[in-house]
């Protein structure tokens, strides 16, 4: 730990970003993983636990009267405004948090040393519980049409694609060989969903050599045997999800897009979708626009407007569209790509399974993006669409916040290294545990109320409207840890805890039903014979059962005067969580005070 | 009768409808009297049954000899009559502009509705100023309720009966009456029972430039002050245009005759700033372009979430001033009668769960609204697309109800009514068969004998019918005050009016009807074991034998 050179501040100053008047004073404990802020004035001990890994920043500001501020802003859009009594303190923890959030090899990150209490043969089956084999199987691949090819299982072919890959049935490792050659990267098109519906599938790749004339047999075999594998569509599409004049830009490097010529039965579309450096920026201005002080309505939705961000997130929506459309509706197979294939390919290709598959908590798509704002506006296209259609979607926005939060953090092993010859070189399956397991293993926390199978929501392609004004800022992520500006009350955990009694109450039913049954039967006069040898019917007939099958509370809550005390609650657990409005709404204004006061 | 003369043409076949989200419907279109009615001769069609009240404005559209016309309506909807032959297309035209501009007051709808439902509890009753002051009774007695404005002499605005300080008399509150705006003197609001403290509203003070005074209206205003306390003024304009308005003979309280009262100015924006605001924000929502950009840049320019942010910070000032500091609140701009009513109606849904219940929501806009004199017939005349220049209207209880939505979105349980309650009565303020919102004051209202010759709308909302459509299954009391967010984050586009014409609510009615299904089943679960339970009970009774040891 010789790169904590300050364990421990006292009379360190969290002041609260959105009213600086209301503050705490603690001690500031550096770890090797977590900085911890403990307050130390008010009677109850209050936690802030920020891990190393989800620092993005730490900034020093000039100090002031009071003090020296840092200010620590994190990858889940946290943001921590410290101020220190000395200024040399400050700068210990900055040069500390520095180094510690930025960790120079992979050995460094928490997943290695994060050790939750579970044995090793628990943790292969984390790993075993979300299968990319299994996932392809449950579409219906292999058939006869898509089989599973060994070609990259040494990384040779791609090292960034994964070893198994599925590709259509003509398709010889020498034509994909000679495909790979004409794609960035050597990423060949090869199966990302198969509608076993209709046989349309969606493939990926990454973008074709062809400069301003080049041309390349296999790679055009193989569209046509990707083609050739839906028999019942004479065409298919290729999207290229980057602006047309990115792509045009592209060839004077010897890259480019398939032209329609050379490529048989094909139609080619651009769909516009920015690159990764607009997106962060555009990300990075919105974020801005979250944090001011107090903003007006105007500073608000001025800066949502320049940020472009909503914008981005709708055409990536669009772009989804156009594809699960063409897959679902008009049963054409499509090929994906953009530059590389790796962030808007996968992106887009996500998105439009979203529309049909609804992402059950089975197959959350681990496509292994890098870690950007593309996945972020994943997330957030599926929040859009939860926000559109409510009874659709088995988890909730908890869920996507919970997964946006590890993807940075590093707990968990799925999002660490670039693609699967990286996860497998560290040992990611031996030395680290699946977030998809842990998910699962809290899944209540994570279930949609409003969700049931059967619900005509969960039927079918989703058909989202994407109009301007169906796209919402997501407070909820981006202002995640501004609790004031959150709804006091919860309509989701209202009808969690609602649920949750349902269920006690079903239990319960089942259990006043047996007894009743049990009594009803004990009190009908029957038998009169053997009735003469013992003393009662009851205890003749089951002597102990009584005390059996009375459920616990039963016998602990029972009123035998219940029947002038009709409206007696049924006696399960405390309901008081039931209403989220607890102490938030009793809570002090003071923090918006300043805002009802500013002006 | 006078309508048959703007008939022209009564009745024509083969008009196709046209209506968002809806499939088109063929049909005869008939006009009559107050309604325009469209009915398919096939079963299970929808009617549709136009208040021509509810008519915003038409345009006309010809395609050869076919004829169109766009009518839209004041409630956002927008729809396309197509009609055959270009004369009837003309005379409908006509017929339905005139009748929706009906100038005189007596040819409205609520005085030729018949209720089709009997009357059981008349809604004209419910929420009599007396029985309101019975309960502030019970809880203090330094108020009295004064008769001065019986005959509507000393205010025209305010109701024949005001709450004011027990130790005022009316020869005082006439000459505070002269000495505010439309004679409206400073009356209760709210008694806060927590802790006695009260919040009052006025017209501005006619200081003028020479800086008039007047000791009786300092004498009525210190004397709901607690010895030694100090009171809050709420000024809901800027500083600026309070100053300004002194030109005019208005002012604003100096702290030289009111050094027991600190002045907050806050920025509510007035009448004709608002309805610009209503259009653009409504013109914003129709834009069928789908650029993110523009519409983002129009809801800004709309103003309209600022306005919302505005009311709902000055009210929640107001309400924190009274539960927080402990202090009585006076509030007024420059009538009165718009952006203050905004302003104490919100405070009072924050600070007195009664006002979140849909009877003592209903109390309140009473009170607040109709006694309190906002002028609806004028602000609600005419809505989003009106062509004509724009008088008096302003969407004042638009915005007010808007503020509503937030506060409930961020308290979802703790409102006994839901968003349909909300949007029934932003329909029914700007075109209704009932009485309620019609008129400007109580003056007017008791003139046009309303309650004798209409019915109110709460005895149409106050069935059981409708009372389960408006109820919102969340609700658990909550005695609390409820602090709302004010941050632009935090406040939303009321999609349930903005939008309501311009998007599918399939799926969102349908995500409300799985919760009310997922409560309703709760509830009859639990119906169930506790009868179950009596039944083992009785049983158990029944054979003392089966009593377990």
């Amino acid at each position: 730990m010789e790169h904590i050179r300050v364990p421990k501040v006292e009379n360190v100053r969290l002041t609260d970003r959105i009213n600086p008047r209301k503050s705490s004073v603690g001690t500031l404990y550096l770890t090797a993983t977590h900085t911890i802020f403990v307050e130390s004035e008010t009677g109850v001990r209050s936690e802030t636990w920020v891990l190393h890994s989800l620092v993005c920043s730490v900034e020093k500001q000039a100090p002031t009267a009071t003090g020296c501020p840092l200010l620590i802003h994190c990858k889940n859009f946290q943001v921590l405004h410290f101020v220190f009594p000395q200024e040399c303190d400050c700068h210990d923890v900055q040069v500390s948090l520095q180094r510690l959030s930025q960790p120079e090899c992979y050995e460094e990150l928490y997943c290695f040393s994060y050790k939750p209490n579970i044995d090793k043969e628990e943790r292969q089956q984390q790993w075993d519980f979300l299968d990319l084999k299994a996932e392809f199987s449950r579409m219906g691949v292999p058939n006869s049409l898509w089989k599973l090819s060994s070609v990259n299982r040494d990384y040779k072919v791609s090292d960034t694609y994964p070893a198994d890959l599925f590709v259509p049935k003509s398709a010889t490792p020498p034509l994909i060989v000679g495909s790979s050659k004409f794609r960035s990267r050597g990423r060949f098109p090869t199966l990302s969903y198969y509608c076993k519906e209709n046989h349309a599938a969606i493939c990926r790749s990454s973008q074709p050599l062809s400069g301003f004339s080049a041309r390349c047999l296999e790679d055009e075999q193989m569209l046509e045997a990707i083609l050739r594998s839906n028999p019942r569509s004479d065409f298919m599409y290729v999207v290229d999800t980057r602006p047309k004049l990115n792509a045009i830009a592209n060839r004077a490097a010897g890259k480019g897009y398939e032209n329609e010529d050379n490529y048989s039965n094909i139609k080619f579309q651009f769909i516009a979708i920015e690159n990764i450096h607009v997106m962060r920026n555009s990300q990075q201005k919105m974020l801005e626009v979250c944090e001011l002080r107090s903003p007006s309505m105007s500073d608000f939705l001025e800066g949502l407007e320049s940020s472009g961000w909503l914008k981005h997130i709708k055409a990536v929506v669009d772009a989804g569209i156009f594809i699960a459309k063409a897959v679902a509706e008009e049963g054409v197979s499509v090929l994906v790509h953009c530059s590389d294939g790796w962030d808007r390919t996968a992106q887009v290709c996500s998105v439009a399974c979203v529309f049909d598959s609804k992402l059950l908590f089975s197959h959350p798509t681990n496509t292994g993006s890098e870690v950007s704002p593309i996945i972020d506006q994943f997330l957030e296209c599926v929040w859009q669409l939860m926000e559109q259609f409510p009874c659709a979607f088995e988890f909730n926005e908890r869920f996507l916040i919970t997964i946006h939060s590890h993807i940075y953090s590093c707990q968990y092993g799925n999002f660490i290294g670039n693609n699967q010859r990286e996860r497998k070189e560290l040992g990611v399956r031996e030395r680290t545990h699946s977030l998809w397991m842990y998910l699962w293993t809290n899944r209540t926390d994570y279930i949609n109320p409003l969700y049931r199978p059967d619900h005509s929501q969960t039927q079918g392609l989703l058909r989202p409207s994407t109009a301007p004004y169906c796209f919402k800022f997501w407070r909820g992520l981006y202002n995640r840890f501004d609790k004031g500006m959150h709804p006091r009350q919860s309509v989701q955990d209202y009808l969690m805890a609602i649920q949750e009694e349902t269920q006690q109450l079903e239990e319960q039913l089942a259990s006043h039903q047996k007894v009743g049954d049990y009594l009803a039967l004990a009190n009908t006069p029957q038998d009169y014979t053997e009735g003469f040898i013992t003393s009662s019917p009851c205890q003749h007939r089951a002597p102990e059962s009584s005390l059996i099958i009375l459920p616990q509370e039963l016998n602990q809550t029972f009123d035998p005067n219940l029947s002038n005390n009709s409206d007696q609650e049924s006696g399960i657990a405390d309901l008081s969580c039931r209403s989220p409005l607890s102490e938030d709404s009793t809570r002090d204004p003071d923090s918006d005070e300043a805002a009802y006061f500013a002006a | 009768m006078e309508f048959a003369e703007l008939i022209k043409t009564p009745r024509v076949d083969g008009v196709v409808l046209h209506r968002p989200f809806m499939p088109t419907v063929e049909g005869t279109l008939c006009l009559t009297g107050h309604h325009l009615i469209l009915s398919s001769r096939q079963d299970n069609t929808e009617e549709l049954w136009l208040l021509h009240s509810n008519i915003d404005s038409i345009e006309k559209r010809f395609v050869g000899c076919l004829g169109s016309i766009i009518v839209k309506c004041k409630d956002l909807r927008v729809i396309q009559l197509d009609i055959p032959g270009m004369e009837e297309c003309l005379n409908i035209a006509s017929s339905i502009e005139a009748l929706s501009t009906l100038d005189s007051i007596s040819l409205m709808y609520p005085f030729f509705y018949r209720p089709m439902f009997e009357v059981i509890d008349d809604g004209w009753n419910s929420f009599l100023p007396e029985d309101a002051f019975k309960d502030l009774e019970s809880m203090t007695d330094e108020w009295r309720l004064s008769e001065v404005n019986k005959d509507f002499s000393v205010c025209p605005s305010y109701a024949p009966l005001v709450a004011v300080p027990k130790g005022i008399d009316d020869d005082t509150l006439r000459k505070v009456a002269t000495f505010r705006h439309g004679g409206r003197f400073p009356v209760l609001s709210y008694y806060h029972k927590k802790n006695g403290m009260v919040m009052m509203r006025a017209g501005q003070p006619l200081t003028g430039t020479n800086g008039r005074r007047c000791k009786e209206d300092e004498k009525l205003i210190n004397a709901t002050l607690r010895p030694g306390k100090r009171g809050y003024i709420i000024d809901t304009r800027t500083i600026n245009v309070a100053q300004q308005a002194k030109a005019r003979g208005g002012g604003f309280e100096s702290e030289a005759n009111y050094p027991q009262w600190r002045r907050i100015h806050k920025a509510i924006e007035r009448s004709n700033v608002l309805q610009d605001s209503l259009i653009k924000l409504v013109e914003a929502c129709n834009d069928q372009s789908h650029n993110m950009d523009r519409w983002l840049s129009k809801l800004e320019a709309s103003n309209w979430q600022t306005h919302v942010k505005e009311i709902l910070t000055t009210a929640c000032l107001a309400a924190q001033c009274i539960d927080r500091e402990g202090a009585s609140v006076l509030v007024h701009g420059t009538e009165g009668a718009d952006s203050t009513l905004q302003v104490t109606s919100l405070a009072q849904i924050i600070l007195d769960p009664a006002c979140r219940t849909i009877r003592g929501f209903q109390g309140l806009i009473e009170r607040e609204w109709l006694q309190a004199g906002h002028p609806f017939q004028q602000r609600c005349a005419q809505s989003a697309y009106s062509n004509s220049k724009p008088r008096q209207e302003a969407p004042v209880f638009l915005l007010f109800l808007d503020c509503v939505w937030q506060i409930l979105r961020q308290f979802p349980c703790s409102f006994e009514f839901n968003e349909n309650f909300l949007v029934q009565l932003f329909e029914h303020a700007y075109a209704s068969q009932f009485g309620t919102f019609m008129g400007n004051s109580a003056a007017e209202r008791a003139k046009l004998s309303l309650p004798e010759k209409t019915v109110s709308l709460w005895s149409w909302v106050n069935r059981p019918q409708e009372l389960e459509r408006l109820s919102n299954p969340l609700y658990e009391a909550n005695s609390l005050v409820i602090w709302p967010s004010v941050a632009p984050q935090s406040l939303l586009l009321w999609e349930g009016v903005f939008l309501r014409w311009n998007r599918s609510s399939k799926c969102l009615d349908e995500a409300y009807e799985e919760m009310v299904h997922i409560i309703e089943y709760n509830k009859e679960l639990q119906n169930k074991v506790n009868s179950l339970r009596r039944q083992l009970a009785q049983l158990e009774t029944e054979d003392p034998l089966l009593q377990t040891p």
